[in-house]
């Protein structure tokens, strides 16, 4: 029997001897061999085209109301675009800024106030006991009922901004401190153990201990906040403000101008997913030491 | 001449701990009496969940006692309600390693020293950075755990260790997760720490073979309730050799308490209980 | 590690001061309206919410309103699972699915399930076929997630002791890769829960004419504002219920797993 070699031990001597453009393309070229980019693009494209078909050749009834791809692409590249939403116009840009800088707020405040309360309450037992309840109560609130409550906190002190961002904030806020706090939880007995062993006090628990040792899923929380923000955030401009890519979604919808929602539906899918893209990156590069096999 | 520490020595007198899990009260350790002279090293064998960790825990100061007491050079560290607070004059390495994957082998080995106060940071990096080429492990200062063998995270644990001169080094069967082959080596590598430094070593493990290399003295507990059964001295100078495992007087030494081992095994075999802390 | 005795003195103490900082919050909150405190003055206060309890309570409509949601809740959320969960499964066995199915189904992931709010009134002749079809794609979306997630994970030595028994491969789905997900298809139904309830009560805001999260948004226009935390509280408890009983089958349904 001829000796089997394994071919990934043959592939990675040779990677680790090119430069790093080179290795980009060996493995671009790798994946191209793969069926997985083809079945990919064949299942995109199959959806689109089925839109196409459903809406704008055959005529469907029901779906022939709804705007097709053709519609939608004319309009969204379209330089004097009919309904005033192409990529073209300022207007377009100014909706995408107004919900994204929203939602940095929300999560900035979020972060803040949520990654210190996680960590103290998945750190100090008697912390937990007294916060935990109230947060367990409030939690099952869907955070969109919260809308007029919002408005009445915020009424006559804030400016029309403050109930989105608000709302935005209260579901990034829980998944924060509920990720934060069971990173802390999650961090083994044995390196607290370790840790006192080795003469530290409760400070340096906290900033060598806990706060290392929660870092993965304090990120999870936050790309899973960042998502559930995204989400309320577009809800509560539907319902309530304006400017803002869910404003733009409801308000073409009420002016009957129907390729526009399909312009910013899919903005929203673009821009969401960036950003937990972007948060996925950082933390990544944050946690090299971060390795499931353990010690 | 390597120095012989005057400190660290330990008298455990009639020690018993209850433990409570989902009601059942269950004894763990059942009046055992030790005496640990300074910088004796010190082996206990027994078969999984006999109750030795339970003892080198109430040492280390994570839980009390039940009855007895535990001192440390004369002083009372541990009695019944009371349990000692750990500290670095009693550093524990841990059975699967307890290195902060967080922070690389540097600041993991400088870490003590560090929070304790007793050095700054750039001078406890320089220690940290003495020790470790001082036991081979030069050049791996700025690497994580994750990225070293087994072997080598259990020696950089304890460097760690070892930088804040404790009295005692407690092991709580360090190498159980290690193949045979590497376990031997980092046996070795241990013995030549415990040469420089000559603290005491309180040592646990299932492995007899392990016991009788490494220690001067092997204590035999039985399973659960645990109890000190039989005692062996190992009459090996020092330094060791790896090479006394295939001598007459090593085998003759396992053959005398192979059988009290052996048996203890086979109860805990056949009692099938759950292993506690 | 800890005895009995003091386990439960632990459990009771939590319970104790879980107690005192719920009813500090109620205390402050009234205070913090009478006395007129930055953010609390327009907001109503515990006491006016149970006065105004009996009242709502009383009338039939508020009863309506619950089971509306929750009829909602009901067909989307069960049509999310009989669609995601096969899905889901289908997707982990076979290779060639999961690079069909997964990219279109990860650019369409992101876009908010309130987003489809009016492209799904535009199509769908009822309003409640509207909003069940909104809530259907805010749960599939977990579902088939989760459950992909969840098949994919399955220790292929499983599944290799199974092949070594002579398993076909009728068998090793049935009794292999079912059981081993069903903790996912659980916990995918209850992410999925909670993201129905959250997408009911904002459909029914927007667009509904029934239901709790109407009920809430109809007391603040109405300027009912008592009534607003009321029905607050009710998707509160709406919810919980639905997420317990989603625990329970959990239970049922994954007896060899151990409560933590």
């Amino acid at each position: 029997m001829t000796a089997i070699e394994t071919p990934s031990q043959s592939r990675t001597t040779q990677a680790a001897d090119i430069s790093s453009l080179a290795l980009t393309l060996f493995r671009l070229r790798q994946w191209l061999t793969q069926p997985s980019p083809y079945l990919g693009f064949l299942g995109v494209a199959s959806l689109v085209l089925a839109w196409y078909l459903l809406t704008e050749f055959f005529n469907v009834p029901r779906f022939n109301k709804l705007p097709g791809p053709v519609a939608v692409w004319q309009e969204f590249t379209s330089p004097s675009p009919t309904f005033g939403i192409s990529i073209y116009t300022p207007a377009y840009y100014m909706h995408i800024f107004w919900s994204i800088w929203r939602v940095l707020q929300a999560f900035f405040w979020a972060t803040i106030l949520g990654v210190p309360l996680g960590l103290f309450m998945g750190w100090k037992r008697t912390f937990r006991d007294y916060a935990f309840p109230i947060l367990e109560i409030v939690r099952p609130i869907p955070v969109l009922a919260w809308v007029p409550v919002a408005i009445l906190i915020f009424a006559g002190i804030a400016s029309r901004e403050a109930p989105v961002i608000f709302l935005a904030f209260l579901a990034t806020f829980f998944a924060t401190v509920l990720n934060t706090m069971l990173g802390v939880e999650s961090i083994d007995e044995v390196y607290f153990r370790a840790a006192r062993c080795l003469g530290s006090k409760p400070r340096h628990v906290f900033f060598r201990v806990v706060l290392p040792g929660a870092l993965p899923y304090i990120f999870t929380g936050l790309q899973i906040g960042v998502g559930v923000g995204w989400f309320s955030l577009v809800a509560a401009e539907m319902i309530s403000g304006e400017y803002g890519l869910g404003f733009l979604i409801w308000d073409s919808y009420v002016l009957s101008q129907f390729p526009v929602i399909i312009i910013a539906m899919l903005t929203l899918g673009v821009v969401g997913y960036g950003f937990s893209a972007i948060i996925r990156i950082v933390g990544a590069s944050l946690m090299r030491w971060a390795d499931r096999s353990g010690a | 001449m390597t120095p012989v520490a005057a400190t660290g020595a330990i008298n455990i007198r009639n020690v018993s701990k209850i433990y409570d899990p989902d009601g059942a009260n269950v004894l763990a350790v059942d009046n055992c009496s030790v005496d640990i002279a300074p910088s004796e090293f010190c082996v206990i064998v027994g078969p999984s969940g006999c109750g030795k960790t339970t003892l080198l825990n109430a040492i280390a100061g994570f839980h009390d006692i039940s009855s007895g007491e535990i001192s440390l050079d004369g002083k009372p560290i541990c009695t019944p309600g009371v349990s000692a607070e750990p500290g670095a004059d009693r550093m524990v390495v841990f059975q699967n390693g307890a290195l902060f994957p967080w922070s690389t082998v540097l600041n993991n080995v400088a870490y003590g020293p560090v929070v304790q106060g007793t050095a700054t940071s750039t001078d406890a990096k320089t220690k940290a950075q003495a020790l470790l080429a001082e036991l081979g492990l030069s050049g791996i200062g700025d690497r994580y755990p994750n990225e070293l063998s087994s072997g080598m995270r259990r020696r950089v644990e304890i460097a760690r260790a070892l930088i804040n001169d404790p009295k005692v080094l407690l092991l709580d069967e360090p190498f159980r997760a290690m193949d045979a082959l590497t376990k031997g080596v980092a046996q070795e590598f241990l013995l030549q720490a415990y040469d420089r430094v000559r603290k005491t070593v309180f040592f646990i493990t299932h492995d007899l073979e392990e016991a009788i290399f490494l220690g001067d003295r092997v204590l035999v507990m039985t399973t659960r309730p645990g109890r000190i059964k039989q005692t062996l001295h190992v009459d090996f100078g020092r330094p060791r050799n790896y090479k006394i495992r295939s001598s007459r007087q090593y085998l003759s030494l396992k053959s005398q308490i192979f059988e009290a081992v052996r048996e203890e095994a086979v109860r805990a075999f056949e009692a099938g209980e759950r292993e506690l802390a | 590690m800890a005895t009995a005795a003091f386990a439960k003195n632990s459990t009771t103490l939590s319970l104790r001061r879980g107690l005192v900082s719920v009813l500090g919050l109620l205390v402050f909150w009234e205070i913090g309206r009478r006395l007129h405190f930055p953010f609390l003055s327009a907001v109503p206060a515990p006491t006016e919410v149970l006065a105004s309890l009996d009242k709502i309570v009383g009338n039939s409509k508020f009863w309506n309103d619950w089971i509306s949601s929750f009829s909602r809740v009901l067909s989307g959320f069960a049509l999310a699972q009989l669609i995601g969960i096969p899905v889901g499964l289908l997707m982990a066995m076979s290779r060639t699915l999961r690079y069909l199915w997964f990219p279109p189904l990860e650019i369409l992931r992101p876009i908010p399930p309130l987003a489809w709010v009016p492209t799904s009134i535009i199509f769908w002749p009822t309003t409640e076929l509207s909003i069940i079809f909104v809530i259907f794609l805010g749960a599939f979306f977990t579902v088939v997630l989760t459950v992909l997630g969840g098949a994919r994970a399955i220790d292929e030595r499983l599944i290799r002791a199974a092949r070594s028994f002579g398993s076909k491969p009728r068998d090793i789905f049935w009794r292999i890769v079912l059981p081993a997900t069903m903790p996912s298809i659980i916990t995918g139904m209850a992410v999925g829960m909670g993201v129905t309830w959250e997408v009911v009560v904002a459909a029914e805001m927007i667009a509904g004419k029934s239901g709790l999260g109407y009920f809430t948004w109809a007391s603040y226009v109405g300027g009912n504002y008592p009534q607003i935390i009321v029905g607050m509280a009710s998707i509160g408890i709406a919810g919980y219920l639905s997420s317990g009983a989603i625990r329970l089958l959990g239970k049922r349904a994954t007896p060899w797993q151990r409560r933590i």
